[in-house]
């Protein structure tokens, strides 16, 4: 996949040092598994105590500039001007013909917007953003995208998450919910945190300065509850928190009414648009139309994996599988799908086909493990 | 070693033999899709490499062939599932699959902890010596994995 040289972030040394097993990901070396925990063993070592994923590799960008509000509306769907001050938001680039150019958490800082997206995407996210920025600044608007390219991104995920991140910090966290960031200083280095992550479990996103980024991780490793986990666990944690993977389950020709992932539009924004591709996703709101739906699929037998053709009872071909795992918390089979609107309602019996056989599926409500994330 | 050695074989060295015919017996072969094959007489007990158990990480889920069935080369007997990938499971040799072991079916865990062994996937009875000849032995199969391992 990857030609040339592969990137290694900050803390590769530290993953091998940690007898790390690492695979090609978009252009980077990434850990996959660790020496003493197989991704089955990291994933149920998130959900029990926690876990460090080191996820240097996705874009940080910096938006500043007094119209940074009225230029990234127009590449996103999230309300930036109701988002209030250390709040962050999921939420998506769309293209022309109303699909998803790539899934995103945007962070509100009080002189910037703080843009984290997906490192499959960052050569063409960022472009996206330089070519937008760029013509915005002809017309006189005040606004500049920076790259931030020397802080590394590191996720500390799962329940003993928070009193890791207190104990090392002394900062009580109790008041800090999910989806808000703030600065705090971890062992003297100031870092970005939100409270975020991809795995359904409480958890930090934390931006670091990439030269304090193993003495920031070594500390939060102090803690016996916790463990590097690599991006094999990653996957199976956020595909039983019903979180997509741009890519696979969302992608530039998928809609966020096909997507199920409406809710991220904001208020005024379905009413005002003035995003890419408002009409056509507009429509679709308005209409509830759509060809098809992002399901949750719980299945018998065998596993299925993407790709695994879906079948209406009746043996009709009505979608396809764009995830599938073994899930480790759960012993079932899940999946995320598309299948033609209709078929889309909680319990409607389908068939999945795996190696030639059609096995019993039934829709399910996502997630398909209960989120534990922190809210009061 | 040889202390472990003599431990292990103490009881057969005064047999008749029994040693030697253990080691003359079977041998082992490798195919280059990480298969190993036990050959003893006309029967080839079938199952993955520790090498490919380690590649895989743990195994949840496994399929293996029907007793009966005719195998071919280049089809899928049976299966053999991480977390992460599907892992189609190939029998090297043309023939009838004799036994499948069911054990690793409800304990997956077999063939991490022990794939060259009780982690055994199914037996088949062949035919053909000219394919058995055809196969990797240890050495060879030793020098495709490479030397770390």
């Amino acid at each position: 996949m990857a030609t040339g040289a592969l990137r290694r972030t900050a803390l590769y040394e530290l993953h091998k040092a940690h007898g790390a097993k690492f695979g090609p990901f978009a252009g980077w070396d990434m850990p996959l598994v660790y020496a003493d925990q197989g991704a089955l063993d990291s994933h149920l070592h998130t959900r029990m105590y926690a876990s460090i994923f080191d996820v240097s590799h996705m874009l940080q960008t910096r938006i500043v500039g007094s119209d940074r509000h009225r230029f990234l509306e127009r590449l996103v769907v999230a309300d930036l001007k109701e988002l209030s001050v250390g709040s962050s938001t999921l939420s998506l680039f769309t293209n022309e013909k109303g699909g998803i150019e790539d899934d995103t958490i945007i962070t509100q800082q009080h002189d910037s917007l703080y843009v984290v997206s997906n490192a499959g995407c960052a050569d063409k996210d960022y472009a996206h953003l330089q070519q937008h920025a760029k013509a915005m600044q002809a017309q006189g608007a005040d606004v500049k995208v920076q790259r931030i390219e020397d802080h590394s991104l590191v996720a500390l995920q799962g329940p003993a998450s928070q009193r890791t991140l207190e104990r090392l910090t002394g900062v009580d966290l109790g008041q800090m919910m999910f989806m808000t960031g703030c600065l705090i200083d971890i062992k003297g280095v100031p870092c970005h945190v939100t409270r975020s992550g991809y795995t359904g479990e409480d958890g930090f996103e934390i931006s670091v300065p990439a030269d304090a980024a193993v003495a920031v991780t070594q500390g939060l490793l102090e803690n016996p509850e916790i463990k590097l986990a690599g991006l094999g666990a990653r996957d199976s944690l956020r595909l039983e928190a019903g979180l997509c993977l741009y890519g696979s389950d969302i992608d530039s020709t998928t809609t966020p009414m096909e997507a199920n992932l409406v809710w991220t539009i904001g208020k005024r924004r379905r009413v005002e648009g003035g995003f890419i591709g408002a009409d056509v996703i507009l429509d679709q709101v308005a209409k509830k139309s759509g060809q098809r739906r992002r399901i949750g699929l719980v299945i018998e037998g065998a596993p299925a994996r993407a790709h695994a053709k879906v079948l209406s009872p009746e043996g009709e071909v009505v979608g396809e599988v764009t995830s599938g795992v073994p899930a480790p918390s759960l012993g079932k089979n899940i999946a995320m799908a598309y299948v033609k609107k209709g078929y889309h309602k909680k319990d409607t019996p389908l068939k999945v086909v795996v190696r030639n056989r059609m096995q019993d599926a039934k829709v399910v409500r996502m997630p398909f493990v209960p989120s534990n994330y922190h809210k009061i | 070693m040889i202390g472990v050695l003599a431990k292990r074989y103490g009881q057969r060295v005064f047999g008749f033999s029994l040693q030697q015919k253990v080691i003359r017996g079977y041998v082992t072969k490798y195919t280059e899709s990480h298969e190993w094959v036990k050959i003893e007489n006309n029967i080839g007990t079938v199952g993955i490499t520790d090498y490919a158990q380690k590649e895989l990480g743990d195994i949840v889920y496994v399929e293996v062939p029907e007793v009966g069935m005719q195998t071919e080369p280049d089809t899928p007997v049976g299966v053999v599932e991480s977390v992460k990938s599907t892992s189609d499971i190939y029998s090297p040799l043309t023939g009838e699959i004799v036994d499948a072991n069911q054990n690793v079916v409800s304990k997956t865990k077999l063939i991490n902890t022990a794939a060259e062994t009780d982690g055994w996937l199914f037996k088949v009875k062949f035919s053909s010596q000219d394919e058995v000849d055809k196969l990797l032995n240890a050495t060879e199969y030793k020098d495709l994995i490479g030397s770390d391992h």
